[in-house]
């Protein structure tokens, strides 16, 4: 039992991030129904520039911030200079620039941090939280840090007047552009926050993978299945779709396929979910008119 | 309809009328045949192997043109049919003792099932959400191939050894040689059937169910049947391209059937060009020769070379869709097509 109720919450940690990392796909899935295949290595370079802020003797609070503002301001960038001259391109393009990106992201990391694998210090060092015997602190922390991004997330969609206006570039762009909005922009902040959230994602994880250049590929992947299981569309199920396939995920490596082959869970789900109810368990079925 | 069915997505690609005239055509087949069959006697040893590699890389790359190219369904993940042709050949050499010519159409047709099955669920995937689905399929087949279950039959981590074919018939060949002309032979065979498969009522369907999957249905075209079929095919030519890469190669395992192999086979069909069967060839050279010379750069580079081919990779991806978005062969149809107007324009002036 309680071997269980361990995996259980470890599940919950990684599934944390998960979550966090299928909200950055939802954010510019939302605004451009398209799937970034890059943010798992856009989250791994942010995560490299941390370890060098730590390494370089800066507090790790500080780099934290520091790297989540460069990592917003990076994907704006990228929105501007790489996504935007591809914006009425077919769905076979797109992919392709964002297989692109994926590679030149995993190889300038391998070529200016090598590919030796690296370990980067948790912020939440030392014994567990509350007495807590199944979780370590780590993996408290983690949780509590997805709660924050998340409940950020909210509020700044919410109740903040430039989140409103993002909403309404993403739901109707023409009718936006009437009212006044700056859609292209409110698309490069788009860009702009899944990288910043994402940052997050590669910092809550690399005290457990461990940092190198393809530490991201099966946590994207992860987050792909729980994007898809909770909706990709909607933003809460997608997090929650997170959670539920970390938890999934450790349950089925402890017990029943074996921690060697946990990558085709994912791979499960997604093929599962696409095929049996491909708006997820909270998306919104799309009717499209012929 | 369900959210997963997409817009028409109609790729970009050369119009076919822009195709070069028929003399030079023949012109530039007989020429690429003189190379292939003198080539054996120039080149030896590590290049001919490196040779082979091409032609099995440029039947891989075929049928994923077939899929993607010419059906407009994105795979990500070409590796895992390509691995499972491989490995198909290898057991059924190492375990089993069949020659090794006979496991190439097997580990075809295993690739035909494994790939019409997934086919099937593909067809309520469009675009973005197939992208998805062989994207995962890429990133798990490593771990699959090394499942503690198969061990028995895959060798887990270790692999499979095969030994190197000698050629038959008391033919005055060296294994090298006779490995690359069991490539070229079965290559030639792939590509002419490729060509008639194109040509023909299933190509047009194929390319109509690309550019307008509604109007395709209207003509009477069987959507899901076609789309099924064409994901088979596409994946018996990455089954017979693994199986021939592991005769050659003479040694299969997990690691060489990466995210990597698939994104490479991807970068393939772009530099070459989507929707082209020729423009194979050149996205086989490219991905077998770059990987190959970037690693020599690595005294230039140190150890930081091996990020080379991904970093080309990645911006050739990305420029080669702002410049020339149908690859080489597109190039050279938009060349001869301006060569042949001017050439035209002297003759009347």
């Amino acid at each position: 039992m309680n071997a269980l109720l361990h995996q259980i919450f470890s599940g919950l940690a990684m599934g944390g991030v998960y979550a966090i990392l299928a909200l950055a796909l939802v954010m510019i899935y939302q605004a451009t129904q398209l799937v970034n295949f890059a943010q798992g290595e856009m989250a791994m370079f942010s995560t490299y520039i941390a370890w060098e802020l730590v390494d370089s003797g800066m507090p790790y609070w500080a780099a934290f911030a520091l790297t989540i503002a460069l990592s917003f301001i990076g994907g704006m960038a990228i929105e501007r200079l790489v996504i935007r001259p591809f914006a009425n391109a077919p769905v076979l393009t797109i992919v392709i620039v964002f297989i692109g990106l994926l590679l030149i992201f995993n190889s300038v990391a391998g070529w200016r941090y090598s590919y030796t694998i690296k370990t980067f210090d948790s912020p939440f060092p030392g014994r567990p939280w509350f007495g807590n015997k199944y979780m370590s602190a780590h993996e408290s922390g983690a949780i509590l840090v997805t709660f924050a991004v998340l409940a950020l997330v909210y509020a700044f969609f919410r109740f903040t007047p430039l989140g409103l206006a993002m909403r309404a570039a993403a739901q109707n762009p023409v009718s936006s552009r009437l009212v006044g909005i700056r859609v292209g922009r409110m698309l490069a902040i788009g860009w702009g926050l899944a990288a910043a959230i994402g940052a997050v994602a590669g910092m809550m994880a690399a005290p457990v993978v461990y940092l190198d250049p393809n530490m991201m590929s099966g946590i994207l992947l992860y987050a792909f299945a729980g994007a898809v299981l909770g909706g990709i569309d909607n933003p809460w199920g997608a997090a929650l779709g997170g959670f539920m396939v970390g938890v999934f995920e450790n349950l089925a490596g402890a017990y029943v396929v074996g921690p060697e082959i946990k990558l085709s869970v994912a791979l499960v789900i997604i093929v599962g979910v696409l095929v049996v109810r491909p708006s997820g368990l909270f998306g919104r079925t799309l009717v499209t008119r012929v | 309809m369900e959210s997963a069915i997409e817009k028409p997505s109609a790729i970009r690609v050369a119009p076919i009328e822009a195709a070069a005239p028929q003399r030079w055509r023949a012109l530039a087949f007989g020429l690429f045949g003189v190379v292939a069959l003198g080539l054996p006697f120039v080149a030896s040893g590590y290049h001919l192997f490196q040779f082979s590699q091409v032609l099995i890389y440029a039947i891989a790359l075929l049928g994923l043109n077939l899929l993607t190219g010419y059906n407009g369904q994105i795979s990500l993940g070409h590796g895992a049919f390509y691995a499972i042709g491989g490995y198909a050949s290898a057991i059924l050499i190492n375990k089993f003792g069949v020659p090794y010519g006979a496991t190439i159409p097997v580990a075809g047709l295993v690739c035909f099932g494994a790939g019409f099955l997934f086919g099937l669920p593909a067809l309520r995937l469009g675009g973005l959400y197939l992208a998805l689905a062989t994207f995962a399929l890429a990133v798990a087949t490593p771990q699959l191939l090394n499942f503690k279950g198969f061990d028995a039959w895959t060798g887990g981590s270790q692999g499979l050894q095969l030994g190197k074919p000698h050629a038959p018939l008391g033919l005055p060949l060296t294994p090298d040689q006779w490995l690359y002309f069991l490539c070229l032979a079965v290559a030639a065979l792939m590509f002419w059937a490729a060509i008639n498969l194109v040509r023909g009522r299933v190509g047009r369907a194929i390319v109509a169910i690309r550019d307008h999957p509604i109007a395709a249905e209207t003509m009477g075209v069987n959507i899901s049947f076609t789309k099924a079929m064409c994901f088979g095919i596409s994946a018996l030519y990455a089954g017979v391209a693994g199986a021939l890469g592991s005769i050659v190669v003479g040694f299969v395992s997990p690691d060489s059937f990466g995210l990597f192999l698939s994104l490479s086979f991807l970068v393939g069909i772009v530099v070459g060009g989507l929707a082209s069967i020729s423009g194979v060839l050149f996205g086989a050279l490219f991905i077998e020769f770059v990987p190959n010379y970037s690693d020599q750069l690595s005294d230039l580079f140190g150890e930081s070379a091996k990020a080379l081919p991904g970093a080309i990779y990645g911006a050739l991806l990305i420029g080669l869709m702002y410049v020339a978005p149908t690859g080489v062969a597109g190039a050279i149809r938009t060349a001869t097509a301006l060569l042949t107007r001017l050439s035209q324009r002297t003759k009347r002036g």
